[in-house]
C-alpha cells in the first residue's frame, strides 16, 4: 500500500499503464512539463517527446488527432487542461469519438481516453469550475467517469485506458489534494459502471458523486449525531453507464431518496437518476424525491462568497435531508 | 497495376505510368461517373433516399489514389468521394450497398447515409456528416504512423467549403508542427452547396494557407488526371521520405447538384454548367489517351461496356439484397463484448 493524493494517483496510474502498454501515448497542452495539475510530472523524461506529446493549443485537435491514432494503433490519452475548456472539442466528441463504432456498424473503434480536471470550489471563476457530466452522459457510445478519491482515480483511469469504448475520465480538481489515502501499489482496476456505498443508512438514499460525496458524507455523520436519521450515500463513480440496480436497491430498503449533484439544478445529470427512481422505483417511495444542486446561474462566480452560495455544502446537504427526513 | 509498356510522347508527360495504369485509371473515372449517374437515377425512380455523386471530380480524385497504396495508405473521404473509394478498390457492390442502405452493408450496414464510405480493409475511415470533422482524424493517423516508424500516408478530402471550418486549420498547424506524412486534398468545386467559393474565402487559392502552417501548398488542375497525379505522387513521396504534409488544391467543377435534394439552378447558369462541362476530366483524359494512340473507339466502347455491366450487376444485386434487421438498430453502440 502506498499514501498517494488523488493527482498522484492519477499519475501512477498513467505512469503504470504506459510501461505496462508501449501503445499508450498521453498528448494535451502543457503534458510535457508535467501539466498544471502536475499529473504528467516526469513522465515526458521517462517515455519521450512522442508519447508525452505536447500539443497545440486547441482542442478539437487534441480529439480529432487521438481518434485518427487510435485507428492506427496508438492509445490515446487526451487530456483537456481544465472541463471548462472541452466545449471547442465537443463535436469532435458527440459527433465523432462516440458515433464511430455505431455508424461504422461495429467496424472500427477508437479506443481514446478523454481525462480533464472538472468541478468549482477552487475560486475558478466561470471557466475554471464547471461541471460537464451531463452533456456527455446524454451522448450514447460513451462513458463517462467521474472520480473524487485517489483509489477510485487510478482503479477507473486504467479500466478507461483499457476499454475499448472511448471514456471520459472526469477527475474533480478539488479533491487532486484534498485528502491521501492508503491505495494499493500493485495493479488494479475498478470496474465502470459500478457504484460505490460510502456509509450505510436505513432512513434515507442519498445518491451522489464527485466531489459531492465528500460533502454528503459530512453532512450525513453530522445529521445522524443531531437527529439520529441514518443516511445511506452512495457514490454513483460512473454516470454513463450509471449503477441503476445498485441506486434502486438502496431505495427499496429506505422509500426515501435526496440526489445530490454539483451542476446546475435544470438538466443535471441527477435529474436522470431522479426520473429513474421515479419511473422504476415508485412503489417504494415515501416521498417525493428531492434534489440539492446548483442554481441556475454559470458556475461558478469568483467572489468567495458568490462561489460559497450557490454551490452545495454540507450544511444545505443537511438541510435536504432534514426536510426530506420530516416528510 | 499491371505494368506495361510505358507510353512516351513528345508532348504529353504521363508521369512514368504504364499505359495498362492510364487505361486503369481511365476506367477507373468511367466508373466513378457511371455509379454517380446510377445513383441519381435509381433516386429519381424512388429507390433511394438521398444521393451525393462525383460526377465531374474523377480526375482529382483517381489522380490522388493512384498515387496511393490501396490497404497501407489511409483515405479519410467526405461524401463526394465515389470515385475515390472505387479507384481504392471498393468494387461498386459496396457502393450501392450503402445506397440502398442493406444490411450487409460494408459501409455502415445501413446506419449512415449513402456516401459516407468505410471499409477497414482499405483503410477508408467512416465518415461524419459535419463538414471536415474527419480532417484531424487523417493527422491522427499519420501521427501514429511516424511514431511507429511505419511509412504510411494519410489522405483527406473536403471541398472548398470544407476550407473553412476550425477542424482544418487546428489540423493544419498540427500536423505542421509534428510534422505528419498527410495530404490536406481540397477538392475545389467553386460551390459550397450554393455559396460560390468567393464568399467562402477572400483568396484565389486556398493552397497558400499552407505557408501559414510551414508546409507546401499546391494549386492543381483537377480536371488533368496527369497533373493531379503528379502533385499526389510529390506529396506522397514527400510524406513517405518524412518530410510532412502537403496541401494540394485541385481546382475542378461538380457537374451535378449538391445532392439530389439541391436544385443548382437557383445557384448556377447553364452557361455555366455548359462551360465547365466541356473541360470535363473524362472527355480531356480520353483525348489525351487517342493522342498517345492508347485508346482507340472500339477500346473505349469495351470500357464503357465494361462500367455498364458492373454498374448493371452491382445494381440488381444490392437491390434485391435484405434490409437491416430492425433489432440491428440497437446493436454497435458500444464494442461487444465476445
Amino acid at each position: 500500500m502506498a499514501e498517494r493524493n488523488m493527482i498522484e494517483a492519477v499519475h501512477d496510474a498513467i505512469q503504470e499503464e504506459m510501461r505496462r502498454d508501449p501503445s499508450i501515448i498521453i498528448m494535451g497542452e502543457d503534458v510535457g512539463e508535467g501539466g498544471v495539475f502536475r499529473a504528467t510530472e516526469g513522465l515526458q523524461k521517462e517515455f519521450g517527446e512522442d508519447r508525452v506529446m505536447d500539443t497545440p493549443l486547441a482542442e478539437a485537435a487534441i480529439v480529432g488527432v487521438a481518434l485518427g491514432a487510435s485507428l492506427n494503433g496508438i492509445r490515446p490519452i487526451a487530456e483537456i487542461q481544465f472541463a471548462d475548456f472541452i466545449h471547442p472539442a465537443f463535436d469532435q466528441i458527440v459527433s465523432e469519438v462516440a458515433r464511430l463504432h455505431y455508424r461504422s456498424n461495429g467496424t472500427w473503434t477508437c479506443p481514446v481516453t478523454i481525462r480533464t480536471p472538472y468541478g468549482a470550489g477552487i475560486h475558478g471563476g466561470p471557466y475554471h469550475s464547471q461541471s460537464i457530466e451531463a452533456f456527455y452522459a446524454h451522448v450514447p457510445g460513451l462513458k463517462v467517469v467521474c472520480v473524487a478519491t485517489p483509489y477510485d482515480a487510478k482503479g477507473l483511469l486504467k479500466s478507461a485506458i483499457r476499454d475499448p469504448n472511448p471514456v471520459m475520465v472526469l477527475e474533480h480538481k478539488k479533491a487532486y489534494r484534498l485528502f491521501k489515502q492508503e491505495i494499493p501499489e500493485d495493479d488494479y482496476t475498478i470496474p465502470i459502471g459500478v457504484a460505490e456505498v460510502r456509509r450505510e443508512g436505513t432512513d434515507i438514499s442519498l445518491i451522489t458523486y464527485g466531489m459531492m460525496t465528500h460533502h454528503s458524507l459530512k453532512a450525513a455523520e453530522a445529521i445522524e449525531k443531531e437527529d439520529g436519521t441514518s443516511v445511506e450515500v452512495i457514490d454513483l463513480r460512473s454516470v454513463k453507464p450509471w449503477d441503476k440496480e445498485r441506486v434502486l436497491e438502496s431505495v427499496k430498503k429506505t422509500g426515501k431518496v435526496l440526489v445530490v449533484y454539483e451542476d446546475n439544478i435544470t438538466g443535471g445529470f441527477g435529474a436522470e437518476v431522479s426520473a429513474t427512481i421515479a419511473e422504476e422505483g415508485f412503489d417504494y417511495l415515501d416521498a417525493p424525491i428531492m434534489r440539492v444542486a446548483s442554481p441556475d446561474v454559470p458556475i461558478a462566480p469568483y467572489a468567495g462568497v458568490l462561489e460559497e452560495y450557490i454551490l452545495p455544502n454540507p450544511e444545505k446537504i443537511a438541510e435536504g435531508i432534514r426536510k426530506l427526513a420530516a416528510y | 497495376m499491371a505494368r506495361g509498356r510505358v507510353v512516351t510522347s513528345e508532348k504529353i508527360d504521363t508521369v512514368g505510368l504504364s499505359e495498362d495504369q492510364l487505361l486503369d485509371i481511365y476506367y477507373k473515372m468511367k466508373l466513378g461517373r457511371a455509379m454517380g449517374e446510377r445513383q441519381r437515377l435509381l433516386q429519381r425512380m424512388g429507390k433511394g433516399s438521398i444521393t451525393y455523386s462525383c460526377e465531374g471530380h474523377e480526375g482529382v480524385q483517381v489522380g490522388m489514389a493512384a498515387a496511393m497504396t490501396p490497404g497501407k495508405d489511409w483515405l479519410f473521404p467526405y461524401y463526394r468521394d465515389t470515385a475515390f473509394v472505387l479507384a481504392l478498390g471498393m468494387s461498386p457492390r459496396d457502393v450501392l450497398m450503402s445506397f440502398f442502405a442493406r444490411g450487409g452493408d460494408i459501409n455502415s450496414g445501413g446506419k449512415n447515409m449513402p456516401s459516407h464510405f468505410s471499409s477497414v480493409p482499405l483503410r477508408i475511415v467512416s465518415e461524419g456528416a459535419p463538414v471536415a470533422t474527419q480532417v484531424p482524424h487523417a493527422v491522427g493517423a499519420a501521427l501514429a504512423a511516424k511514431i511507429r516508424g511505419l511509412d504510411e500516408v494519410a489522405v483527406t478530402t473536403f471541398g472548398d467549403g470544407g476550407s473553412s471550418p476550425g477542424d482544418v486549420h487546428e489540423s493544419m498547424n498540427f500536423a505542421g508542427v509534428h510534422k505528419c506524412p498527410v495530404i490536406f486534398l481540397c477538392e475545389f468545386n467553386y460551390f459550397a452547396i450554393s455559396v460560390a467559393s468567393r464568399k467562402q474565402m477572400a483568396v484565389e487559392n486556398v493552397a497558400i494557407r499552407a505557408a501559414g502552417y510551414g508546409f507546401p501548398g499546391v494549386t492543381v488542375d483537377g480536371n488533368d488526371v496527369l497533373a493531379m497525379y503528379r502533385a499526389a505522387k510529390e506529396a506522397v513521396e514527400r510524406a513517405r521520405a518524412g518530410e510532412g504534409a502537403t496541401f494540394i488544391e485541385a481546382k475542378t467543377y461538380r457537374l451535378v447538384p449538391h445532392s439530389s435534394d439541391d436544385d443548382d439552378k437557383r445557384y448556377r447558369t447553364a452557361e455555366a454548367l455548359e462551360a465547365a462541362t466541356k473541360n470535363e476530366p473524362i472527355a480531356r483524359f480520353a483525348e489525351t489517351l487517342r493522342k498517345l494512340g492508347a485508346l482507340d473507339d472500339s477500346k473505349d466502347e469495351e470500357i464503357t461496356a465494361r462500367v455498364k455491366s458492373e454498374v448493371d450487376d452491382a445494381t440488381e444485386w444490392a437491390e434485391t439484397e435484405p434490409n437491416p434487421t430492425p433489432e440491428e438498430a440497437l446493436r454497435h453502440v458500444y464494442v461487444e463484448e465476445k
